[in-house]
């Protein structure tokens, strides 16, 4: 498309849809709605990290110092639900609104007023969580867990947390849905699912990942509640029932919850490594079929969080085993993006260092994860700061950095401008340092015995949780610098992006100019065009 | 504004998805005061509820119009199809939990109260299903038999999945007057359930002191069922919709997207209840 009809779309565009602030209220468009979630996952990022700094801040030194143990506690909480809930899994459904229309050949998703009912119910989730520090008794302080029969004590903050749990899990259902329709239904001729990009692959397994376990987070919240307030006795011995039986339930939706986050991830990897090492992804079906085995084995896992509740040998077994049994699909993951750099011609973009800091941080995080598979470990390591370092290895160094290396990625194609390298890069090195500075400490301080979500230590550790309250405060200024140095600059203007900011990218998105125009492939791409670029890809 | 090729229709900018999160925000947040007993959460829920309904009427509304505007494609009715599998899919997996937490209590945590160790703490306390009194009750309960009104109710609803069906075939082959009645038949089925229903709840909990409180079997027994006369509710208004749309003369042989959603939905309930039949109230 040339520069002149673009401008002509553009002038067409402002007449199609309300402006101002009923723009974004009335959405109906993928992009806009992306753009939504996009935005809506920076702010509880950045809310979430000021509760992280606020731990970060008491555990500097030993003694209480800033906050009592239980504002302490109801931070560590909400810090772990705003992160998951609000922070990286809307960031996800942000970058599949935006991008699967885009890279499928869609027009929109499939239900579009619905995908903006999924968008907007997260605003006001998350505003129950923030009434709840300030109703007496403040936020639920039972962990993100909430394990009975913490969660079966405690004031209104918990009743707030279960029903934007449940808002939360409305959306994420609705959000799934549209995801799976969309790809299953919307793509356009020619591009059959094993010739889909790699993100697509990736969202569609999520998002039947979340359509199953949603439901049973709800479930488990429900019987909270009603333990709470209407005599049930699911979680009282007392009563018949058993806390651990809270457990099982949880960690059923817990551990798929945890590829949630990571599938996406592995799929925006699996986009930005081709993409820089000028080379079609190594191994597609065996990225897919890693992919699909990594969900059926998530359903089979969750008790090795239990571990150290006690559990017959022969459980503890199976779970150990099928846990370790998932370092094997991701193994294959991992290599396969080896190989696809190998004897490429690689240059190292800002996409391209966060993709390959994922590779390198996830893979240790991963490690540390089959250590903690083994039970006679874990008993030992359980609920320690080595969890800790474990769960942000994947988490933040997966998730983040994957969302990151997306957002430097496809910034060019949101915006129309380039970001600025230089600074991109300072960002990376900045995260990247500051990130090892405050995780890869607890990791020792987790074998030294350093309990987790308790706000004072013994003096020995001293030292190490010094140096991680450093690194905190170092990587939360340099997502302050990414905000107002590359992000902001970069939306306001710039060097302007030409349709193909990186001329390995061989996916559809890379079609369209930049910046997208408000709708794209109302038209269907054309079939020789799937094709070429399925070929490019090595894709049969 | 539909794409001029595949003819998908992508709606224009819409209000209602903010009137829903709006709604949602008060029922969520009177719910949460309510059950602490603040009186104001239940004008919340109440506010909440009142635009709740508004959205569902206008967004409804809209979808129908659409609809009967014929501008859904067959692209879009099978967006709706795929839509409404993994929407009953959720709901499986919701009634998964409680399921899950059943024949755990039953399997797991009732025989090991009933051990060695817990003989020390309580040892009154007999680990049979159901149990006739919690570990540390005083106030023994009776359970619910399967026979009389639970079976009544169970020939209810699987004659009312035979009569939807018929009236689906009415339906098919252009047959009104079938389609109308056999649905009308369909609904008053399902509200004969729910009165049941009612009407056994209020017996066990006045004359067999089954209440919430007892044990979990009388957790279980009234979560369970309880959120199953929710569905047949939701089941049941679906299909009144669907009959009143059949009055007004909705629908054609080959496009009744609307129709198969409800009637899809009205199956899965009444396959949870004969899950439950046999768990609940026989085994």
């Amino acid at each position: 498309m040339t520069t002149a009809t673009h401008v002509t779309d553009h002038a067409h565009d402002h007449h199609d849809h309300p402006s101002g602030i009923m723009r974004w209220v009335t959405a109906t468009n993928h992009k806009d709605i992306g753009t939504l979630y996009l935005w809506f996952a920076f702010i509880m990022f950045l809310s979430g990290g000021v509760m992280a700094l606020c731990i970060r801040l008491e555990l500097f030194q030993p003694g209480l110092q800033y906050f009592r143990p239980e504002l302490f506690n109801q931070f560590t909480t909400l810090h772990g639900l705003v992160m998951v809930f609000g922070a990286i899994m809307p960031a996800f459904t942000g970058l599949a609104n935006w991008m699967l229309p885009l890279m499928l050949g869609a027009p929109d998703m499939a239900f579009a007023r619905m995908n903006n009912w999924s968008f907007w119910l997260l605003p006001p989730a998350a505003a129950l969580l923030m009434i709840s520090f300030v109703v007496p008794g403040g936020a639920a302080a039972a962990g993100w867990t909430l394990y009975a029969p913490l969660a079966t004590q405690m004031g209104v903050g918990m009743d707030l947390t279960i029903f934007a749990i449940h808002i939360m899990g409305i959306s994420s259902i609705m959000g799934a849905i549209n995801i799976i329709v969309t790809i299953l239904n919307m793509r356009a001729p020619g591009m059959t699912l094993m010739k889909m990009p790699m993100f697509a692959w990736t969202s569609l397994i999520t998002a039947y990942l979340l359509i199953a376990v949603m439901p049973v987070l709800a479930g488990a919240v429900t019987m909270v509640l009603t333990d709470r307030h209407f005599g049930t006795n699911f979680f009282n011995a007392a009563g018949g029932g058993d806390p651990v039986l809270y457990q099982h339930i949880f960690w059923f939706f817990g551990h798929p919850e945890v590829y949630i986050m990571a599938l996406p991830a592995f799929g925006v990897v699996s986009q930005v490594i081709p993409t820089f090492s000028r080379k079609p992804l190594f191994g597609y079906h065996s990225m897919v079929y890693a992919t699909a085995s990594i969900a059926i084995l998530s359903f089979m896992v969750w008790a090795h969080h239990m571990f150290a509740v006690g559990m017959p040998v022969t459980a503890q077994l199976f779970f150990m085993y099928a846990t370790a049994l998932i370092a094997v699909p991701t193994g294959v993951k991992v290599f396969n993006w080896i190989a696809t750099m190998w004897k490429g011609a690689m240059t190292f973009e800002t996409p391209m260092l966060f993709a390959i800091g994922f590779v390198c941080l996830f893979t240790m995080g991963g490690f540390s994860g089959v250590v903690l598979s083994i039970a006679a470990v874990d008993i030992q390591l359980q609920d320690t700061y080595y969890v800790v370092a474990h769960f942000h290895y994947v988490l933040v160094a997966g998730a983040l950095f994957s969302l990151f290396a997306a957002v430097y990625y496809w910034l060019p194609k949101w915006t129309g401008h380039m970001y600025p390298e230089g600074r991109g890069k300072v960002h990376f090195w900045w995260s990247m340092i500051a990130f090892n500075v405050t995780f890869f400490p607890m990791h020792f301080l987790g074998l030294a015995g350093m309990p987790r979500r308790i706000p004072d230590y013994a003096t020995q550790f001293t030292e190490f949780n010094t140096m991680a309250t450093v690194g905190a405060f170092a990587f939360g200024i340099a997502q302050v610098y990414f905000l107002f140095f590359v992000l902001l600059p970069t939306i306001k203007g710039g060097q302007k992006a030409p349709q193909r900011p990186w001329e390995g990218g061989q996916t559809l998105e890379w079609e369209v100019p930049s910046p997208a125009p408000f709708h794209t492939w109302e038209e269907p791409p054309a079939r020789e065009l799937v094709d070429k670029l399925s070929a490019e890809q090595k894709l049969h | 504004m539909s794409s001029s090729q595949t003819g998908y229709f992508v709606p224009q900018p819409s209000k209602w998805p903010l009137v829903g999160a709006v709604a949602l925000f008060f029922i969520g947040l009177g719910a949460a005061f309510a059950v602490n007993q603040h009186s104001l959460g239940y004008w919340s829920i109440a506010v909440g509820a009142a635009i709740l309904l508004y959205m569902l009427f206008g967004w409804f509304g809209d979808v129908i119009g659409e609809s009967e505007g014929g501008r859904y494609g067959a692209n879009v009715d099978l967006s709706f199809r795929w839509g409404m599998g993994w929407f009953i899919f959720s709901e499986v997996m919701f009634f998964g939990a409680f399921f899950g937490a059943l024949f755990y209590l039953r399997a797991v945590s009732v025989p090991e109260l009933g051990d060695m160790i817990h003989k020390m703490l309580w040892p009154d306390f007999n680990p049979v299903w159901p149990t006739a009194v919690a570990p540390n009750g005083t106030e023994p309960y009776s359970a619910m038999g399967p026979i009389g009104l639970p079976l009544i109710n169970t020939i209810l609803l699987l004659t009312s999945g035979l009569t939807l069906t018929v009236a689906h075939w009415g339906l098919v082959n252009n047959n009104r007057g079938q389609l109308k009645l056999f649905l009308l038949l369909t609904v008053a089925l399902g509200f004969t359930f729910l009165g049941l229903q009612a009407y056994e709840y209020h017996h066990g909990w006045t004359e067999m002191n089954l209440t919430l409180a007892s044990g979990v079997y009388g957790a279980t027994f009234y979560l369970m069922t309880g959120f199953h006369g929710l569905h047949v509710m939701i089941g049941a208004i679906m299909l009144t919709v669907v009959l009143l749309r059949s009055v007004k003369g909705h629908f054609k042989p080959d496009h009744h997207f609307a129709f198969e959603a409800a009637a899809w939905y009205w199956h899965f309930v009444d396959v949870v209840w004969l899950i439950l039949f046999v768990f609940v109230y026989w085994l």
